[in-house]
């Protein structure tokens, strides 16, 4: 199972996403064409509501510890509501391109 | 001292610090220009710890406030979050005002 799947599923069972989007940007970075190190996640969630963005990213942190302690270099987070989500009008923003810094973590 | 106990200090003596891969001028990592471009155009002076240049903050910050990832932001002791969220309190407004509020707790009372 590749790493997007493992993420995608971790998420859906925890989280119950109402909109769920995992992309492996790794192609952007300068890893390995199979790193799987850089991700971005785009949830949007009704466990949300009433919880604080830090806290956010803080369940998703922990939800993929065991993906973060093995290759998962970077993670794009976007949590939201479906409230927050509809008032955004349903994007994920563009995710930084590389600096270079990828090796030295 | 400890090294927790440095990063403590750190965050406890700067209003605004960021943690990063590199320098705001020469940032290493797209996340880190970032957040790091985010704060300067807040207009808010802040510092920043390159954690390139510090491997004992490098390997140790993850478990000081149990954030895997960097960049990480602090403001009045606090941590904010990485890039994403820096991100977002910059595009709703609040970034600097959170900012000023520590700058200006952190400025000594006037006589």
């Amino acid at each position: 199972m590749s790493r997007k799947q493992r993420i995608e599923e971790k998420i859906q069972e925890a989280l119950q996403p109402m909109y769920l989007d995992v992309v492996d940007e790794s192609y952007m970075h300068a890893v390995p064409p199979d790193a799987e190190s850089h991700f971005k996640v785009l949830v949007v969630s009704e466990t949300f509501i009433d919880v604080p963005l830090v806290e956010r990213h803080r369940r998703l942190n922990g939800l993929l510890d065991g993906e973060l302690r093995q290759g998962l270099h970077a993670l794009t987070m976007h949590t939201w509501t479906p409230e927050e989500w509809h008032e955004k009008g349903g994007v994920a923003p563009e995710s930084p391109p590389c600096q270079g810094g990828s090796q030295a973590g | 001292m400890d090294v927790l106990e440095r990063i403590g200090e750190q965050v406890k003596s700067h209003a605004v610090v960021i943690y990063m891969k590199g320098t705001p001028q020469f940032p290493q990592c797209g996340f880190s220009m970032r957040a790091s471009a985010a704060l300067k155009e807040c207009e808010v002076p802040f510092a920043y710890v390159n954690v390139l240049q510090d491997p004992e903050i490098f390997e140790n910050l993850p478990r000081f406030a149990d954030w895997p990832t960097f960049p990480q932001i602090y403001i009045d002791g606090e941590l904010v979050g990485g890039c994403d969220i820096t991100l977002e309190l910059h595009a709703s407004g609040d970034l600097k005002s959170m900012m000023e509020r520590a700058a200006a707790k952190a400025e000594p009372e006037a006589d």
